[in-house]
Order: C-alpha cells, then sequence, then structure tokens
C-alpha cells in the first residue's frame, strides 16, 4: 500500500563505536536507511537506541565509524550541519518551552529557514512582515495536520503529556526535512494516543515522503508500522530486517524474553 | 410565491455575488464563499455527479461535520432534482447500513477518510453504494478504489460535462418543483428503527419564512453551524432559513475549537439544544467556583440583581429604578463580561429546542441579557410548530402557534400539529405515515400537552411516556429528569415508576463537573468509576435528589412522584451503546431491559448491587465494565399544595 517506492540509501551508518570512560554504549554498529523509509530502532532498556540516534543527531561523537548523509560521509557531525542538511528529531523526554504557545513552539521549528534578521523582525521592517506569513501559513497547515487546532494559543506546559509529543513532532515537522528522528514518540502514552501517534507517523511518511528514522520499545507499534527493524542488545547489532525475519530471530526472542542457559 | 432551494441560491448570487454566504475557519484564518462561489461551486459539482449518472429521483447521502461543501452538496442534489440524505457522522456502521440500504443509496458525499473507511467496509454488505466523493483528501491518497473520487476531480468532471451541455443546470434547476421533496431526514428513534422523513422545498421554505419574518432575520446577521447536518435543527437553520433569508454561517475549524470560533464570530443569530446552554452554564460555575473570592462575591451578589429582575427587564415590563440601576451596573461588571466570554455578546436571538429546558436555566440566560427564547417542533414538522414571540416568552411554555400552524390538543391529551411545516410522508412507509396523520391533515406528535388561555403550548411529556403510579397519580418522567438536569453535578437522569408504588431513579454525574468539585474537596479518584461510587459524590447527589422533591412537593398533582430511591450509574449513558438516541435523548425501554437488575434492586430495598456491563467503543470493539452499585433513599417532604 506504500505510494513512494523506496529509494536509494539516504543515510549509512557504518561501524560505529562509542565509549564514555569504560562503558561501551555501542559496538561496531552499521546499518542503512533508505528514502522513504519507515526504520526502527529496537532493544531492551540501555541497549544504546538514543545513543545511536545522538551519533547520527551529532550530540554525541563516535569513536569510530563513519556516517553517510546522501553521498557525504563525515567522521563527526555537529547539531546544526545535522539539522542543515535536513534531519530533524524529537526528544524522548519533551524539549519545549513550555510558558509558550503551542504556536510559537511550533514556529520555533522554523528558526533555520528564516532569513531576516532580529532587529528587521523586532520593527517588522524589510521583507520580515511578509516572511512571517510564509511561516505562519507552514505552521498551520502543521496545525492541522496533527489536529491541535483548538490548543493553538494554550501554553504547551498546559497541555497533557500525549498532546505535548504532539507539539513536539509538530515543531521537528516545520523544518520541513528529510529525514525525522523520533525518540520513543510513544512512550508514556495510552492506546489511543499510541494509535493516534502511529497513524501520524505514517502519514508524515505518506504525504510527505519523509524518511522516518523510530526508536521504541513497544514491539508491537514499531512492527505494525516499520519497513525494516534495527535491533540492538548492550550496544550491539543483534538483528537486522523486516519485521518478520526480526520476530523470528532467535537471539532478539532472547534479548526480549530471556533465555536459559 | 413559491420556490426552491437551488433557485434561491442562484438568487442571492445574482443579487449580491459578493457578500458572504459561508465562512469556515481552515489554517487559522475565516476562508469565504461569496454567494458567487457558493453557487459556482453548486453548479461544477451538480454537473460533475450528473456526469456520474446522478439522475432526477437518485438519492445523495450526506456524511461528515459541518462544512461549506457538505452544506453545499445539500443543493447540489436538489438542483439535479435528486433528494439529499444526511446522516449523523458519529454514527457506527451498522447504523449507516440502514439508510444507506433503506434510501437506497448510490452515490455519497462524505467528509474525510473517517468516513470513507466505514463507508468502503459497508460497500460489501450494502451493493447499490456505487461512488463515493470525499471532501478532504488528507490520508486518502493511496486508496484506488472503484468509485472513489476527490472533490478536486468532481470539479474537474463538472467543467467537462459543462462544456459538453451549457445549458444542463439552468434546464434542471427550472424544471425543480417547490413540491419535490427537498430532504429525506431520518429520525433518530427513541424506539425502533429510524424512519424517514420526506419534507418538500415548499414546506420548509414556508417553515423557515415564518421564522425569518418572527425574528427579522436579515442577510447581515451570523450564525455559526456546528450541530449535525442529520439534525432538523441544524437544517432548518443553516440550510433553510440560511437561503430565505441570506445571511452567512460559519463553520467551525473542529469539534473541539467551537467556544473559541464562537467567540471569534460572534454570531447575532444562535441555535443551540439545552445540553448545550447547560454544559455553557457548568464550565461558568466550574470557573466562577475557582475564581478568587472578590470575584466570586461578585458574581453572586450581580447574579441575584439579574435573578430578581434581568428577564423582566428584557420582556420590558416594569422595574424599580433602583433594580434597574443595579441592573445596569451588573451589565458593566458581571453580565457584559460573561456574555463576551461566551460568545454571546452580539446575539439579537437565541433559541433552543429539541428536548425541554429547565425553567431556571432557561431564565439565568435570560436574566443575563441573552434573548434565548424556545421553539417547539420535531422531523416530521421542520422543527417549526410553535415559536415563542419577543416580549411574550413564558419560561414554562414552548409559545404559541407559529405563522401558518395549527395546533390543537385531542382527548388523549396528545398534541395535534396541521399547517405548511408538516411532513409529505416517511419514505417507503405507507403504514407509518398512516399511523401519524388523520383524516383531517393532522399530524400526531406522541408529545402530551395542553394550551392555556393566552394561546400557549405547554409541553408535559411524551404521551407514550406519560404513565400512573399505583396510586394513580401522573407520572411524567421527563419532566422530574429535566429537574434533576438542572444541577450542574447532574448529566443525565433516568426515572421509573409506571405501574409501581413509587419513584425511583438512576443518575449520571457529570464527570466535569463533578471531578473538578472533588479537585477543590481534595477527594482522590481513579476515573469515572471510582468517581461515580464515592461516599461525598452520593451524599452530594442525594442533596441534589432532595432539592428536587421539596420542587415537587410544592406543585399541585406532582407530589406523589417525588424520588424515593436512587442510584448513580457507573458508566455514562452513550448512544454508541444505544442507551441514547444521537440527539442524545434517552431510550426508556432499552435502559429498562439492559438494567434490569439495577431496577429489581431499586425496588427491592436492598442497599447495592453489583452489575457488570458491555460498553461499545467507536471502533466497534467492546469492552466490559463493572462495579457495585450503592443504592440511596432520599427524603420525601409533604405536599404543600395540599396543605394549602
Amino acid at each position: 500500500m506504500k505510494q513512494r517506492p523506496l529509494g536509494d540509501v539516504i543515510l549509512d551508518v557504518q561501524n560505529i563505536s562509542l565509549s564514555f570512560g569504560g562503558v561501551k554504549a555501542l559496538t561496531d554498529i552499521s546499518f542503512n536507511v533508505r528514502e522513504h523509509e519507515i526504520r526502527a530502532i529496537i532493544g531492551p532498556n540501555g541497549a544504546g537506541k538514543s545513543s545511536m540516534l545522538n551519533c547520527i543527531n551529532g550530540v554525541y561523537t563516535p569513536q569510530h565509524g563513519t556516517i553517510t548523509f546522501r553521498g557525504q560521509t563525515f567522521h563527526h557531525m555537529n547539531s546544526r550541519q545535522v539539522a542543515e542538511m535536513g534531519v530533524a528529531r524529537t526528544f524522548q523526554n519533551l524539549a519545549l518551552f513550555k510558558g509558550m504557545s503551542v504556536l510559537d513552539n511550533i514556529m520555533s521549528g522554523r528558526n533555520l529557514k528564516i532569513r531576516s534578521n532580529l532587529l528587521m523582525q523586532a520593527l517588522r521592517i524589510g521583507p520580515a512582515e511578509q516572511e512571517e506569513i510564509r511561516h505562519r501559513e507552514q505552521v498551520e497547515r502543521i496545525i492541522d495536520f496533527l489536529e491541535i487546532q483548538a490548543h493553538r494559543k494554550t501554553p504547551v506546559g498546559q497541555l497533557p503529556y500525549g498532546l505535548q509529543k504532539r507539539v513536539d513532532l509538530g515543531r521537528a515537522l516545520a523544518m520541513e526535512p528529510q529525514v525525522l528522528l523520533l525518540d520513543e514518540p510513544m512512550a508514556g502514552m495510552n492506546v489511543e494516543e499510541k494509535q493516534d501517534m502511529c497513524r501520524f507517523v505514517l502519514d508524515i511518511n505518506d504525504e510527505f515522503g519523509t524518511t522516518v528514522v523510530l526508536i521504541e520499545h513497544d514491539m508491537g507499534v514499531v512492527m505494525d508500522i516499520s519497513d525494516r527493524v534495527v535491533v540492538l542488545d548492550y550496544g550491539k547489532k543483534i538483528g537486522d530486517g523486516t519485521p518478520d525475519e526480526v520476530r523470528n530471530n532467535p537471539e532478539v526472542i532472547s534479548a526480549y524474553l530471556g533465555t536459559s542457559h | 410565491m413559491q420556490t426552491t432551494f437551488p433557485r434561491l441560491l442562484l438568487k442571492h448570487a445574482a443579487e449580491r455575488p459578493q457578500a458572504p454566504a459561508l465562512r469556515e475557519k481552515e489554517y487559522g484564518i475565516w476562508q469565504t464563499w461569496s454567494w458567487e462561489r457558493a453557487a459556482e461551486d453548486v453548479r461544477l459539482m451538480s454537473c460533475g455527479l450528473a456526469a456520474l449518472g446522478f439522475e432526477p429521483g437518485h438519492n445523495l447521502a450526506i456524511i461528515g461535520d459541518n462544512r461549506p461543501h457538505l452544506y453545499l452538496a445539500f443543493l447540489v442534489a436538489q438542483s439535479l432534482r435528486g433528494v439529499p440524505v444526511p446522516m449523523y457522522q458519529d454514527a457506527v456502521a451498522s447504523e449507516m447500513a440502514f439508510v444507506l440500504e433503506d434510501a437506497e443509496v448510490q452515490f455519497v458525499f462524505a467528509e474525510n477518510q473517517e468516513q470513507v473507511d466505514k463507508l468502503l467496509e459497508l460497500r460489501e454488505t450494502v451493493p447499490s453504494l456505487r461512488h463515493i466523493i470525499y471532501d478532504d483528501p488528507r490520508g486518502l491518497r493511496n486508496y484506488k478504489h472503484e468509485g472513489l473520487i476527490s472533490i478536486e476531480q468532481l470539479f474537474e468532471l463538472g467543467r467537462e460535462y459543462e462544456r459538453a451541455h451549457p445549458a444542463f443546470y439552468k434546464d434542471s434547476v427550472e424544471q425543480g418543483q417547490p413540491s419535490d421533496v427537498s430532504v429525506i431526514l431520518y429520525t433518530s428513534g427513541t424506539t425502533g428503527r429510524p424512519k424517514g422523513v420526506c419534507q418538500t422545498h415548499a414546506s420548509f421554505i414556508n417553515s423557515a419564512r415564518g421564522g425569518v419574518e418572527v425574528d427579522g432575520l436579515n442577510p447581515d446577521d451570523n450564525i455559526i453551524s456546528y450541530l449535525p447536518p442529520a439534525w432538523v435543527g441544524d437544517h432548518l437553520f443553516s440550510i433553510a432559513q440560511w437561503l430565505v433569508a441570506g445571511f452567512t454561517i460559519n463553520c467551525p475549524e473542529s469539534a473541539a475549537t467551537v467556544s473559541i470560533d464562537l467567540r471569534e464570530i460572534g454570531p447575532s443569530y444562535y441555535f443551540a439544544p439545552p445540553r448545550v446552554f447547560e454544559s455553557m452554564l457548568t464550565s461558568v460555575s466550574i470557573r466562577m467556583e475557582d475564581a478568587a473570592a472578590p470575584k466570586r462575591w461578585l458574581y453572586q451578589k450581580f447574579m441575584a440583581v439579574a435573578r430578581r429582575c434581568g428577564a423582566e427587564i428584557l420582556d420590558g415590563h416594569q422595574v424599580p429604578l433602583t433594580d434597574r440601576l443595579l441592573y445596569a451596573l451588573g451589565n458593566v461588571l458581571v453580565y457584559g463580561p460573561l456574555r463576551n466570554v461566551l460568545g454571546l455578546s452580539r446575539i439579537r436571538v437565541a433559541y433552543t429546542a429539541g428536548a425541554a429546558i429547565g425553567p431556571d436555566l432557561f431564565r439565568f440566560y435570560r436574566s443575563i441579557g441573552i434573548n434565548l427564547k424556545q421553539l417547539y417542533g420535531q422531523t416530521e414538522t421542520c422543527a417549526y410548530v410553535c415559536i415563542q414571540k419577543n416580549g411574550r416568552v413564558k419560561l414554562n411554555s414552548v409559545g404559541e402557534a407559529a405563522p401558518g400552524i395549527e395546533i390543537k390538543i385531542a382527548d388523549n391529551g396528545e398534541v395535534l400539529v396541521r399547517g405548511v411545516s408538516v411532513l409529505k410522508e416517511y419514505y417507503k412507509r405507507p403504514d407509518a405515515t398512516a399511523e401519524v396523520m388523520d383524516a383531517e391533515g393532522y399530524f400526531h406528535t406522541g408529545d402530551a400537552g395542553l394550551i392555556d388561555h393566552d394561546g400557549h403550548l405547554h409541553i408535559i411529556d411524551r404521551a407514550k411516556d406519560v404513565g400512573k403510579l399505583a396510586s394513580g397519580a401522573m407520572f411524567a418522567p421527563n419532566y422530574i429528569e429535566n429537574k434533576l438536569k438542572f444541577f450542574p453535578q447532574i448529566k443525565e437522569a433516568v426515572c421509573f415508576g409506571d405501574g409501581r408504588d413509587q419513584v425511583c431513579a438512576f443518575i449520571n454525574i457529570d464527570f466535569d463537573a463533578v471531578g473538578n468539585w472533588a479537585e477543590r474537596q481534595a477527594l482522590p479518584y481513579g476515573g469515572y468509576v471510582d468517581l461515580a461510587a464515592k461516599q461525598q459524590v452520593l451524599d452530594m447527589v442525594t442533596e441534589c435528589v432532595q432539592k428536587v422533591n421539596a420542587d415537587l412537593a410544592a406543585e399541585e398533582g406532582m407530589s406523589d412522584t417525588q424520588i424515593a430511591r436512587f442510584l448513580v450509574l457507573h458508566k455514562e449513558l452513550d448512544p454508541d451503546d444505544d442507551e441514547l438516541t444521537r440527539t442524545r435523548k434517552v431510550r426508556r425501554g432499552f435502559i429498562a431491559d439492559k438494567y434490569a437488575v439495577l431496577i429489581e434492586a431499586l425496588y427491592s430495598g436492598r442497599s447495592e448491587q453489583f452489575i457488570e456491563t458491555q460498553v461499545k467503543f467507536e471502533d466497534g470493539r467492546t469492552g466490559v465494565v463493572s462495579a457495585t452499585l450503592q443504592i440511596r433513599d432520599a427524603k420525601r417532604y409533604p405536599s404543600v399544595a395540599k396543605a394549602a
């Protein structure tokens, strides 16, 4: 049922190792992500999922390995560079401006795209006003897409958790990313909120063709919506393939369910 | 002069092409359709539908929220001399199947993916359903089902068809007759299967005209259209009166933003069923209880003034000068800001209909200067039988017969109606039509009522609901339930007593109001079931019930129907579980069967009862809730009327 066929490899991660002092967070991880794909990274607590995402995102610099994005190879990335290349992310523990409205929070995602400077914006001179209208239109499309019209002017801190997650997603979408990194988008949600979030992720992938890399520990959710899944355990890759392949992988089963030795 | 709705649309487009016909809030901005654009959209959609094979006599089902294109779709079907059949947007698939089959629907106009999904599922069992047209393409890009097209494709088909048949649309509209059926509205039906009520252009146009004349509605008026388009009330206001008066209808952004949109538009003409006014008052009460002490004091002080003289001032009665001054001060300090917060500051006239409204609730709105009036009617009468006229509003009557309508009371107390608004027939149900229409052309409403010496109609209850206690006293369940429901803490109530020796009641608490109250009492609770079972909540409800009893004791003939015992239900009564109709009227018989053990417990004197109930979610899944419900006795009062 996928409208856009999977494209070429857009993001290629090769032999990434990351350690904090003596703690090995990631050991020799390699995988790739193809364009228009929904790619999941799963694993039990402490498996290194978020560390992996932080490496791609430029928050951490791995000791070994390379990351290739659209044919350009990097040994380490910095966050701004990554954002400018079209990679947006959401956060596991939310990093929104609690006192600002939903509208302003999502608008902040347009930051990199705003060309007029602070003074022009403050005094509303030159192209600043026209530009703001253009960005506002884009933000309104996202608000409509995520069905949060009723909360447009509400300070984010007053919203329930599930809606805050949606705003976080909205801000990432405001960057019009090519690749969207989602760090546990369904964590702490009830069944209905999870279903909504799944629908949004699928719609984003479908309607905008956005490539999605998501971390999740709810296996059910992952298997339903992902094209391919990487499984990590104790910083090592123990599985990689379609949901069915991964589900039947004995190593994955033992990592999740435990085995008697 | 007799006309049809499509002709009215063309008349507005010719006379006032640039005036706003519809508005919809989208992407944060109110987008406007001028009459010219509305007429053009209807023309193209009609041509497109004709290209797909829609012929005179076909029915076009319409399902979705209040969207401009959905309202225009009514006119599309009418332009092609077909009939629009609106359906409730929150209907589950099985309810939709009945209407689609009964009306032999081949064409459906649907709002969005949610509705399209339901329809595609139904197509398996309703093979007649061939064409589905959708308004909002969100999520539907990959659907490659046969016969499924977007509104953009429909416009494109329409343009092509019009090039080939340039005179088609005009001819088709001219051939439409006022005596043609203009809409089939399915009644929700508190008993049995829904019936399709066929109304003609003439009856809806005449009903609308009557209302427009009584209140002097004009093209400068604005209304907000947020009620289900399948409901007769919305059809009267958002289609019939819209086209007759030529005012502007405004569609909210989403169901969740109605109160925000209401404030932005500031409608001058407003329509809501009592439950909307109830929930508005509930939210005001909740917020006032949370307000700082000085504000609360001010509110209480001036609301007392409003209660004393507000409604009288609105009606132009004589009021002492001191009260008049106090009221003017209150208007500046309290009533004006309150109206503004509610989005009602520009209201010239507001109506409530669909169910009886508690006199206290009614008086509250009138006392803060909102010209709220009542309208009485049913689907079979275009919601147009009685109307309250300015300056002649009585709190407990529904008004006088509307222009063009005659009413009389049958020997058994039933209200009979004859005149412009009465239905043509039930769709394909001559037997049902014969049951409600008599030889003299009177429609039998099924409501029990009486006409007072001023010619005002008073509705007591549904005729079939009015029963007798074992003692022989009249028992009018709705009457008692409405009294209970006026308390913001009580959302729904069902009373039993026909053929019994005393009256017992089920009560549903209002989760918002009681939840907020519990928070202020520092009373922890884990969800609806838990909250409904708290001792403190039961104490509070007991007080409400006893106040109602005191009230009943003071009324003639009602004293015997005081509530003896009651319980608070563990789940909200819900249309998805068939306990309420889609317009939220209680299905008495169904509830009595479903909760038979509880009724048995109420009458057998037990103090608690265990119950397990199936609940249905909107997607069709089911779950189970169970609880042990406590049964309380309420204090009853000696009859005051008898003593006097």
